[in-house]
């Protein structure tokens, strides 16, 4: 009697679970299927989940027009790495602080944090503050600086996991046994807080990749410093920009006509999602950890 | 040794930590502090030339013509209504989920997990492409594939205003359900499993289960995540319904959001008077409903909340 019970469950929610698997995944697979499917079958049957001709034209263009795609790639990849451990350091340094039950002014400081996350000034003094004080408009720093370096929810987080899984007996020790505040810290408490600084790194990383706000705020001008994000938004926005800013369209000996631009646009969208695709099935574990620790207590 | 002595070797003592904290703080001090004077500008004729503190006073002008237009209405409404929807789509499917994912014993429940989650990892820029490939008026699947076979007209999708409740709504589930489930399944897996065994032992159903142990024992939770969505609830994804939509004007009616009208009024409109105004409307109001829900949060149970 139970066992039927239980089967018919487990199949219910196997087809629940895979149609929702299916649906999660069915908008990727129309992409990459877009992006390799010929210009003109495009025009004429539209995306399509089974199309008629196959090409490879689309990344064949990418790469060999311009090199506007790998450029915004590189920097992608620059901003990712220098951010993710910039802003790592920078967080995992101050939930140490703040975990020191001994700290003299620990409050003021955990107040100075907390605040952050209750109140803020919102975009337009932000823009102003950042244009026109740190006059950071259309430089690199404006990837990388603006919200994302810091924030007191991972704090927070970090810190917590400090105060509950980093004994204080053995930071004392360490200390006894003659190391100075930054050996403990560097030696002996990052080493034990391992699993949520590698979490920390995750969301930052992801933070870093994702960011299309910064680019499309401050980088007016300076098209060359776009992220793989960037150049998408722009191109969603204006499909003309690529043949602009492609350089060696002469070169290529390709007319403006000829630019396959309805796979193209998909082609470099999957080129944009590729890879967070890619590292997913290597990070999705660490990251699912990471959301119960900041979900069941912030 | 005297205590002023004590002190201040004391002190000394703690100089590496306070340096080890400064970059984080200083990023703070200029992040999050340095902009705050300039919510005055909600108060002024912004002129660029003259800045922020040289600009001319005029109190509460800006308020009483954001108020007076429509827009004042429709981006709160946009922004309030599609919150709430938000919360309540986004609960009942990630909770339905997260026991569906709990009571499975396939090793496939890992893989079922991995995939919903997927979405929460894709930038809205690269969603605003995956959305297009399915509504593109032009070359979109919907318009090519499925209304020819249903023998229906092309939609305009872009165009018209009243599919676009649904579409964000559906996007923002598809994006979000699987964030939402990972921390209710955290929650189902740690009940006790003998309340299950024993309740099967008196002969309950597996629906039974989940509707006698399972929600009961989840409502904490819900209420929890539901207390601090409603603290967001004058927050929007601007990436949702700025990209998604792509920033169509046709669509404004239904896409506006507090958001979405400050960034517009920043740095497409020119109108840093109004856009201020409604920022520093969405600033009070968000501290207010922020610090009121996270009261009741930890009224529920001091374990919860953001502090």
């Amino acid at each position: 009697m139970k066992t039927r019970d239980e089967k018919h469950f487990q199949i219910v929610a196997h087809i629940v679970l895979i149609f929702l698997s299916f649906t999660a995944v069915v908008p990727f697979v129309l992409l990459v299927i877009s992006s390799l499917t010929d210009n003109d079958v495009l025009i004429a049957n539209g995306y399509s989940f089974t199309p008629e001709k196959w090409s490879f034209y689309a990344y064949e263009y990418i790469f060999k027009t311009g090199n506007s795609v790998m450029h915004a790639y590189g920097i992608s990849i620059i901003l990712t790495l220098a951010g993710t451990v910039l802003s790592t350091v920078v967080t995992t340094m101050l939930a140490y602080v703040l975990s020191k039950p001994q700290l003299p002014g620990r409050h003021i400081f955990m107040f100075f944090v907390v605040f952050t996350m209750l109140f803020n000034g919102g975009l337009v003094p932000t823009y102003i503050v950042y244009t026109n004080i740190f006059n950071i408009k259309n430089t690199f720093w404006s990837l990388l600086f603006p919200g994302l370096l810091c924030n007191g929810f991972n704090v927070m987080l970090m810190k917590s996991y400090f105060v509950s899984s980093v004994p204080g007996e053995i930071l004392d020790a360490a200390q006894i046994d003659g190391a100075g505040e930054w050996q403990v810290f560097t030696k002996v408490a990052a080493p034990l807080a391992k699993p949520i600084i590698a979490t920390i790194a995750l969301f930052n990383g992801i933070a870093y990749w994702n960011d299309w706000m910064n680019g499309y705020i401050y980088l007016t001008k300076r098209t060359d410093l776009y992220s793989i994000q960037n150049l998408l938004n722009r191109m969603m926005v204006n499909i003309q920009f690529l043949s602009q800013n492609s350089h060696n369209i002469q070169d290529a000996g390709v007319g403006l006509a000829s630019i396959p631009l309805v796979s193209v646009r998909m082609a470099m969208a999957t080129a944009g999602v590729l890879p967070v695709l890619i590292v997913y099935p290597f990070i999705q574990g660490n990251f699912v950890k990471g959301i119960t620790l900041g979900g069941v207590k912030g | 040794m005297s205590t002023t002595k004590r002190k201040r070797q004391n002190m000394k003592r703690f100089i590496p930590l306070y340096l080890m904290a400064l970059p984080g703080l200083a990023y703070f001090f200029i992040n999050n502090y340095m902009p705050l004077p300039g919510l005055v500008l909600a108060f002024k004729k912004y002129n660029a030339r003259k800045g922020i503190f040289g600009s001319k006073f005029i109190g509460f002008k800006n308020f009483k013509y954001l108020f007076a237009t429509k827009d004042a209405f429709i981006i709160t409404r946009n922004t309030i209504c599609y919150n709430l929807v938000f919360i309540v789509v986004n609960t009942i499917l990630a909770v339905f989920v997260a026991i569906l994912l709990a009571e499975m014993t396939s090793r496939l429940k890992k893989v079922y997990q991995s995939l919903i989650l997927l979405p929460y990892m894709i930038s809205m820029v690269i969603v605003s492409y995956l959305v297009f490939g399915f509504l593109s008026t032009d070359n979109g699947f919907i318009n090519n594939t499925i209304m020819k076979a249903l023998g229906r007209e092309p939609i305009s999708w872009y165009m018209e205003q009243r599919y676009w409740p649904f579409i964000l709504i559906f996007v923002n589930a598809w994006k979000c359900i699987g964030y939402n489930c990972v921390i209710y399944l955290a929650t189902i897996l740690g009940i006790d499993h003998s309340i299950y065994e024993s309740a099967a032992m008196d002969g309950a159903s597996k629906w039974q289960q989940v509707w006698l142990i399972t929600i009961p024992l989840l409502k904490p939770t819900i209420i929890m995540m539901t207390m601090l969505a409603i603290g967001r609830i004058f927050y929007s994804d601007f990436g949702l319904f700025y990209q998604v939509p792509q920033n169509q004007g046709a669509l404004f009616n239904v896409t506006n959001t507090i958001d979405t009208y400050v960034y517009r009024g920043l740095l497409e409109l020119g109108d840093i008077s109004m856009s201020s105004a409604a920022g520093l409307y969405q600033s009070l109001i968000g501290f207010i409903l922020v610090l009121g829900s996270n009261w009741l949060v930890k009224k529920v149970d001091s374990e919860y909340g953001l502090f």
